[in-house]
């Protein structure tokens, strides 16, 4: 979401100079202490994940959307994503965001974000976390398998990751420069329904999205994503391979925004289409590809994705010996 | 500063969860899966119309192979390089397992047991689950090494 509220106050407000935007929001010590703990925070898994021991994962295209499978339990997944978007009446942007996964049993995965971006011609700065949990609602594969989804982020009105688009998410939010659009902070509690089937190698995804920003008095906003996906080959290779048809998944998937709660629907809103591709790698390395187009005027002309990501089984075990617990 | 406080608060939170979670797993050397009720009674949950599903990679020359490679990729981690069993997931080398129907396991791979730990691997295209139980019908409890 991005809301614009007090953005567009600032912006209008006369007294509110760019040059008295920048000086309000750049803070040395504080940008400094805050880059050493995201530091420490990125050696303390580094560390953690180079203990373990790698697995190949088997991980599906989607860049917005989710299906219904959750890491495994123990393992823990590295993620690092980035977003090219162009930009009309304003400068394209490069919006990059890290991701650490863990599966915390097999119903519940935990993760963790970092957010980030560049605005060409402007500057680069962080934006914000995220915390998400997925809990798996039924025990076994159904017709339909529903996994909830909920996720607590502290962002800044400069985020554009563009991770889900919901409410009135419209293009000129974008264009605010980076020096007024971070004095925004925001708190938004997110929760999403996944659905999700996978049927003769097909993957099918919907996602409901519900969002409210905890800051002031703003609706609940709506969104949704959907993506279809299937591996190119559906047996296994008898011998393990880099460019075998089975380690490569292509998809397309679909995302935007359903207005909030009191003007829902299709409209005043950005909605995209965007074919994705997925390789997975016997060298326990994933990456994922997505060209983004926007369907309407409120949309960004176009959105170049694309992400690496590393899995480490038994990252668990090492955490729980370190608390004690058994050896074997 | 609120923000640096806020984000580590949401990283021990997550933490602790976690070890909270795991630490529970094995504190008195007993694998997770010995305690409670017999594991392998799960195998014994396949509805008849699972049970009785023919494995259609049976005559394919490549099954085994493919089968143990993806076992190596998924399934080592928690029952063990030889399927012998480790500290997560049971052997898969015992009676109950090398019993049960080809179905059965396929029923198993495909729904998981998730309450005690093992995910759903339906994200594995049926034909390679169906590979995974080639392989596993392809092991007996004398065998000592993979293939």
């Amino acid at each position: 979401m991005k809301p614009t509220s007090s953005i567009t106050t600032a912006q209008t407000d006369p007294s509110a100079t760019t040059c008295d935007a920048i000086a309000s929001c750049v803070s040395v010590p504080r940008g400094r202490s805050r880059l050493l703990l995201l530091f420490l925070l990125l050696l303390f898994f580094a560390v953690l994940a180079a203990c373990a021991g790698p697995a190949q994962a088997q991980e599906s295209p989607y860049i917005v959307t989710y299906d219904h499978y959750l890491e495994e339990p123990g393992s823990l997944e590295v993620e690092y994503f980035s977003t090219f978007g162009t930009q009309r009446h304003g400068n394209d942007f490069h919006a990059f965001w890290t991701e650490f996964e863990y599966g915390a049993t097999a119903w519940w995965t935990t993760e963790l974000y970092f957010d980030g971006q560049t605005t060409f011609n402007d500057s680069t700065i962080l934006t914000g976390f995220r915390w998400e949990n997925r809990f798996r609602l039924l025990r076994q594969e159904h017709f339909i398998n529903p996994v909830l989804y909920i996720e607590y982020e502290q962002t800044s009105g400069a985020d554009k990751i563009l991770k889900e688009v919901e409410g009135h998410d419209v293009e000129s939010d974008y264009a605010i420069p980076n020096a007024l659009a971070r004095q925004e902070h925001d708190h938004e509690l997110e929760s999403k329904l996944l659905l999700s089937k996978t049927f003769q190698g097909w993957n099918i995804a919907e996602n409901t999205i519900a969002t409210k920003n905890l800051t002031g008095g703003n609706p609940w906003e709506f969104g949704y994503a959907i993506g279809a996906s299937r591996p190119l080959a559906l047996k296994a290779s008898a011998h393990r391979c880099t460019f075998c048809r089975e380690n490569f998944i292509a998809g397309v998937e679909m995302y935007g925004g359903l207005g909030d709660r009191y003007r829902f629907g299709l409209h005043d809103t950005s909605h995209y289409l965007a074919p994705v591709a997925a390789w997975n790698m016997p060298s326990d390395w994933t990456l994922r590809l997505s060209a983004g187009f926007g369907l309407n005027d409120n949309s960004h002309r176009f959105l170049l994705r694309w992400g690496v990501s590393r899995e480490f089984s038994g990252f668990g075990d090492r955490i729980s010996r370190w608390l004690g617990g058994g050896k074997n | 500063m609120k923000r640096s406080v806020a984000i580590l608060t949401v990283v021990t939170a997550t933490f602790l969860a976690l070890a909270v979670s795991l630490s529970s797993a094995q504190k008195d050397g007993v694998p997770a899966w010995k305690k409670g009720p017999n594991v392998y009674a799960e195998l014994e949950k396949a509805p008849k119309k699972a049970v009785n599903r023919h494995n259609p990679m049976e005559s394919d020359p490549d099954a085994v192979a493919a089968g143990a490679n993806l076992f190596d990729q998924h399934c080592a981690e928690c029952h063990g390089e030889m399927a012998e069993g480790a500290r997560k997931g049971p052997s898969l080398r015992a009676d109950p397992v090398q019993q049960a129907t080809p179905g059965t396991l396929f029923w198993i791979l495909t729904n998981g047991v998730v309450r005690r730990g093992m995910p759903v691997w339906s994200k594995l295209p049926e034909p390679q689950r169906w590979q995974l139980v080639s392989y596993l019908k392809s092991l007996t409890p004398a065998q000592k090494t993979a293939p």
